[in-house]
């Protein structure tokens, strides 16, 4: 088995960005004749609803029916948002979606305006990829220069703006109300929800926010119909999706594959273990999924579906693989630091949970565990989950109880005999910087 | 409406309403930090979190809108689980230092914790630790006790109009502070302490007074503006230790200025007169009360028996009660003077003997929340009206129109929706001119009374602005404030702007210069036919005078001439609470009890008579100023003292009959006139937040405020140039006398205008508030 690549096929060469060879690819075929043949708005939901294709940020939510909830009869500005706040750990696919397809998105856009009718576009790029976000300017600048975006789009009597807007870099702006607060200018806090963005958005206005790869995704799925994509992947899951893998094994990179791939065979396109070693665990959706273990997933298809059923999610598609060199405890400590740092600190469980989860767990892997302290550090997490404004405080807290879960003794083991259960030199062996053979 | 059950209880609400209302409408309590009523909703803290049949999750009660049918539980498992969570992780990182924490007793976290905290910590890292922030005089912070709710924040924003303080950082770095270097500077800024449900923000000025539990509550109205707070004063061992609100959703809200909220300090100023005194050969001398009534009779007898009654002048002061007005006037009026005045600071009488009734704000003060337009007319509105122009924010937010016509552009923290910024000498011809728009756009004609100020006058885009701004909506309002009353053309302005309120169909009024504006008037404290007004007792200088609760050099509009009358008079009879410069004019000083030490009452802007009980026993051998005025009005052998009580002093001031017939600000037969272009730069003089009553003079905290700086000379930067003068360079200003004050560049006053306010020690000497002045460089 082999990729199946949509998105990032053919993208060889340094001038795959570039809008002449986005259009030899057929970009913006769909756009076109959807402006020619002023296709209806709903048929084109239909179609999204056909290939079942799912928010590719994490959520998995089903598109055609997020563009659905847009009010119609609204009179007043509507806007399309794309989420490139790409900031989950793991996840780097949107980096490259926008380094070497950008107008794949920017025709998404288009099409998600015109579906919606919205009046302008923002695309909120994370601002530690500033390269990422110039390129995209370069891009948009081709398409207005073409007619794809601006007043009457290909002559016709659509209109749309789309801009491009980078963050500075905070995990919570990817959260879609905190993304639109920061791009309002504010601070970046998570709103509460109700009201959703779809009827109180961007400064107040019915707002709908996709991920990059989702808007990427529709140009394709409209080119090719909606049962071909969904043909590709499963039932429920359709289509392609780009998984980001990384960690231990050979070939770390994006990985497009039809959903339902195994995880096997995913493994065996990244170059299999590093050195052989065996494989120990896999975060299969980003940082903030339940860590599962290696024979667990060795049993697993790759799709929403089936990984859900596993009790992890597939999240962003950020496959995190970890050999036996791996100590548990401190890859936990390393992820609860990371959200101690990027809570934003508005709600109390997430502000005040993820300093506790993080104390605990730097006590825990530097010798000075106690006892009691495994049961408290599932019962924090679980008092976070489920209280907080925003998914942030699941997602710190998913990791620890998945780790507890599946490795306890490992932790047990830490708190007993004041080390590691994965010996010192072994983790050093396995985490020695790695240069690519190939 | 839709019917809803709480724990098994039905309630009906309305649409839109949250289960946090539902529940409180029953008077179930759901604990909650960061929720409140006149907050924007922030669902923050996750206190209130509560099942709802359903839902997956436990949701916020304040933030989760009812729906039909909904069954909501505040006290199930789930619903209780979820709210000791959250309490556990709020008290984390919350220092155990309630014994030493000023909030302890009155906290919230305290309460709740009681309720939903567990015995023992199970937090077992460090604590957070969070440097103190340093935001002025008068809010004290102990910033690691700060649970992140935001009130104070969304405060700033919401209420105040201004966001001092913000949550910077992230995560558990997350902390309240002000920008780099800034204090909270707003009037307003005393209600972030009552706002913080802990004790990170604290009252600098009662700090480490007292213990919540120790303090007695007792209502009571604030003496300053004519808004006339209420407050609940909290005493301990007959000292007042501090003030807040007292919540009267019809006239403060929940809100007090920080004037009315701190200025309590000023009570125990070292000047505060506690005993009797005469001046005798040059010396002061504390006496009994006898000795000094038996004085101020004989010399008022020898006064009146020499020079005639006519000699005798009363200047009363409009923060004094109805009661001591009624009295002071009754007792003049006694003598056969009819030289009263309490309209201290006003240069134009002429509309005297004209008016159809007494001035008032024309409207509830509860109904400028709900304007759909307002205007305007110059007025110092944030300082002067802190809580006014609170509510008129209130009407902006939800959708108000205001707009105004004012000598200075300074910022009121509300967007405007259009205004013309005219130098004194203009305002009347600016009015005239939104008249004129009015009556271009609405097609009715002028009324005579300002066909003459209209006749030839040129409507421009700022005058037709305003004129459409108000005739926004329905529910509008024309508001005079104290710079148009003080105004030397007063009348004319109000003629100007009831005509303007007639064709806009708003209603009109006057936002009042003081506490009991209203009560003075209604009580007589101004002159009838043949009297002399404030101005003009300065001005033909009297043999005596009784001053009551007035410091002339700073509450009269030209303090240099009030210093010199009184200095010139035979005798001066100060009834007051603080000795101040009295002890330099007067020749007797009778104490008198402030506010919080007698019974009385005050009438407000909008016409409501507001009576109070003593909440502390009068200092020393202070007395209530009824009493002592009503004793002196029997040792005068004047008949009607023989009141009982405060309130039989109340009845027979205010007669038979509902007050508010009284109100009316109707003038018959004056006529709108421009006034003649000034010659020389024109002064613009505000009476600084601070410095409008001897209370909050002597009021330390308030007086190391922003607001209480030494004024500027402020002039528009082409005069300023044009005087050749620099920004920030030492200017000698000279009106009736001489100072030197700092110049500012301010694009908010008028060309050919300086700004100095008036009150101030180092502005006094100016002498009258609207004059021309001269300016070089010191």
């Amino acid at each position: 088995m082999s990729e199946h690549k949509l998105i990032l096929a053919d993208l060889d060469g340094d001038r795959s960005w570039r809008l002449a060879d986005y259009a030899q690819r057929r970009g913006y075929e769909a756009l076109k004749k959807i402006v020619a043949e002023k296709i209806a708005p709903d048929d084109i939901i239909a179609t999204l609803k056909t290939a079942n294709l799912r928010g590719r940020g994490g959520a998995g939510f089903p598109t055609g029916l997020k563009w659905s909830f847009m009010p119609k009869a609204y009179t007043g500005p509507k806007y399309v948002v794309c989420n490139s706040d790409e900031g989950e750990p793991g996840t780097f696919k949107d980096r490259d979606i926008l380094r070497y397809n950008p107008h794949a998105v920017i025709e998404g856009m288009i099409i998600a305006g015109y579906t919606m009718g919205c009046v302008a576009g923002y695309n909120y790029i994370h601002g530690e990829i500033f390269e990422v976000y110039e390129r995209f300017e370069a891009a948009l600048d081709e398409a207005r220069a073409a007619g794809l975006l601006g007043r009457n789009i290909l002559g016709s009597d659509f209109s749309f703006e789309l801009f491009a807007h980078h963050g500075y870099g905070a995990y919570v702006c990817g959260e879609e109300t905190g993304l639109l607060e920061s791009l309002e200018g504010k601070k970046g806090q998570p709103r509460f929800k109700p009201p959703f963005p779809a009827s109180f958005g961007l400064y107040g206005k019915p707002t709908t926010i996709n991920n990059t790869e989702t808007f990427a995704s529709v140009p394709f799925i409209l080119r090719m119909g909606g049962e071909t994509f969904l043909n590709l992947g499963k039932p429920n899951n359709g289509g392609t999706k780009i998984f980001s893998v990384s960690g231990h094994v050979n070939r770390p990179g994006n990985y497009e594959v039809q959903l339902g791939t195994p995880f096997a065979e995913l493994l065996e396109m990244a170059g299999g273990m590093r050195g052989g070693r065996r494989l120990k665990a896999v975060i299969p959706g980003g940082s903030s999924a339940p860590v599962l273990s290696g024979e667990l997933m060795m049993e697993l298809t790759m799709d929403y579906d089936a990984i859900a059923k596993a009790g992890s999610m597939l999240g962003s598609g950020a496959v995190i693989v970890m050999d036996e060199t791996t100590c548990m405890v401190k890859a936990l400590e390393r992820l609860s630091y990371f959200y101690f740092e990027e809570s934003c600190g508005q709600c109390t469980p997430c502000r005040e949970g993820t300093g506790w989860l993080y104390r605990m767990m730097r006590r825990l892997e530097h010798g000075e565990g106690r006892a009691e302290d495994l049961d408290l550090l599932d019962n924090v997490a679980e008092n976070i989950m489920g209280r907080t404004i925003c998914a942030l405080g699941d997602a710190a807290a998913m990791p620890v109880r998945g780790f507890l879960k599946h490795y306890r003794d490992e932790f047990a083991y830490h708190i007993e005999h004041k080390r590691c259960l994965v010996p010192v030199e072994l983790q050093r062996e396995g985490s020695r910087i790695y240069v690519r053979q190939d | 409406m839709l019917e809803i059950e709480i724990d098994g209880q039905k309630v009906e609400v309305a649409p839109g309403s949250t289960v946090m209302q539902a529940a409180q409408r029953i008077g179930k309590h759901i604990p909650h930090f960061c929720y409140h009523k006149k907050l924007s909703i922030a669902a923050n803290c996750r206190m209130c979190l509560v099942e709802v049949e359903k839902m997956p999750k436990a949701v916020p009660a304040c933030a989760t809108p009812v729906a039909a049918d909904m069954k909501v539980h505040t006290g199930s498992e789930k619903a209780v689980k979820a709210q000791r969570a959250v309490m556990e992780f709020l008290l984390i990182n919350h220092p155990l230092d309630c014994p030493i924490c000023d909030q302890g007793g009155e906290c919230q976290l305290q309460d709740i914790a009681v309720g939903y905290g567990g015995g023992e910590s199970r937090y077992r890292e460090e604590k957070r630790v969070v440097f103190n922030k340093k935001l002025g005089p008068l809010i004290n912070t102990d910033m690691t006790r700060c649970i992140h709710c935001s009130r104070c924040v969304r405060f700033g924003q919401e209420i105040a109009g201004v966001m001092e303080l913000g949550i910077a950082h992230r995560g558990e770095h997350a902390e309240v502070m002000a920008f780099v270097d800034r204090s909270v500077d707003s009037e307003l800024s005393g209600n972030a302490i009552d706002l913080c449900p802990v004790g990170a923000l604290t009252s600098k000025p009662f700090r480490f007074g007292a213990r919540t539990w120790e303090l007695v509550r007792r209502p009571s109205v604030s003496p300053h503006d004519s808004l006339g707070a209420n407050l609940q004063v909290q005493v301990k061992h007959d000292r007042v230790m501090r003030v807040l609100p007292l919540e009267n959703e019809a006239i403060n809200e929940c809100w007090l200025s920080d004037k009315d909220r701190f200025s309590y300090e000023g009570l125990y100023a070292a000047d505060r007169l506690t005993r009797p005194q005469i001046k005798h050969d040059g010396e002061w001398h504390e006496v009994d009360w006898q000795t000094a009534l038996d004085y101020v009779v004989r010399t008022l007898g020898d006064i009146r028996k020499e020079y005639g009654a006519d000699a005798i002048g009363a200047l009363l002061s409009p923060h004094s009660t109805l009661e001591e007005l009624h009295l002071a006037q009754k007792l003049v009026r006694g003598l056969r003077s009819e030289n009263i005045d309490s309209r201290l600071r006003q240069n134009d009488f002429s509309a005297d003997g004209r008016r159809t009734g007494t001035p008032w704000l024309g409207l509830p003060l509860a109904a400028l929340s709900t304007l759909d337009a307002a205007l305007v007319v110059g007025s110092f509105l944030r300082k002067d009206h802190p809580l006014m122009a609170q509510r008129l924010r209130q009407a902006q937010r939800a959708g108000a129109k205001i707009c105004r016509v004012n000598a200075v552009a300074d910022d009121w923290l509300i967007p405007l929706s259009a205004e013309v910024i005219a130098a004194p000498d203009r305002l009347a011809a600016s009015l005239a001119a939104v008249l004129a728009a009015l009556a271009e756009q609405t097609g009715q004609a002028v009324a005579a009374s300002c066909q003459a100020a209209v006749a030839g006058i040129t409507v421009d885009e700022a005058a037709r602005g305003v004129a459409a701004a108000l005739l926004n909506g329905e529910r509008r309002a024309v508001l005079l404030g104290n710079l148009a009353v003080q105004h030397p053309n007063a009348s004319s302005l109000q003629v100007l702007a009831a005509e303007i309120a007639r064709l806009a169909g708003a209603s009109f009024g006057f936002l009042g210069e003081a506490a009991n504006t209203v009560g003075a008037a209604l009580a007589g404290a101004q002159p009838s036919k043949g009297g002399r007004n404030a101005a003009a007792m300065l001005r033909e200088p009297r043999k005596a005078y009784v001053l009551l609760g007035v410091e002339p050099e700073f509450d009269c509009a030209d303090g240099v001439a009030a210093r010199a009358a009184l200095m010139q008079a035979a005798s001066v009879i100060h009834l007051g609470s603080f000795v101040g410069s009295a002890a330099e004019y007067a020749d007797v000083l009778l104490p008198i009890a402030p506010f919080t030490e007698t019974s009385g009452s005050f009438v407000n802007a909008e016409g409501r008579l507001q009576s109070f009980s003593a909440v502390v026993p009068p200092l020393g051998d202070a007395r209530p100023g009824w009493k002592l005025l009503r004793v002196l009005g029997n040792l005068l052998g004047l008949p009607g003292f023989e009141q009982e009580s405060s309130e039989a002093v109340r009845a027979e001031a205010l007669g038979e009959g509902d007050l508010a017939t009284c109100l009316d600000n109707g003038l018959d037969g004056v006529q709108a006139r421009l006034d003649a272009p000034a010659q020389g730069l024109q002064r613009i003089a505000e009476v600084p937040i601070h410095f409008a009553d001897p209370l909050a003079r002597r009021a330390p905290a308030l007086q190391k405020t922003q607001d209480a700086a030494v004024p500027q000379a402020r002039i528009h930067p082409e005069t300023l140039t044009g005087l050749g003068v620099a920004d920030g360079e030492v200017v000698r200003l000279r009106g009736s006398g001489e100072v030197k004050l700092v110049a500012r560049v301010d694009v908010g006053v008028p060309v050919g205008c300086v700004r100095v306010a008036a009150a101030h020690p180092a502005s006094l000497a100016l002498g009258p508030m609207s004059a021309e002045l001269s300016v070089e460089r010191a």
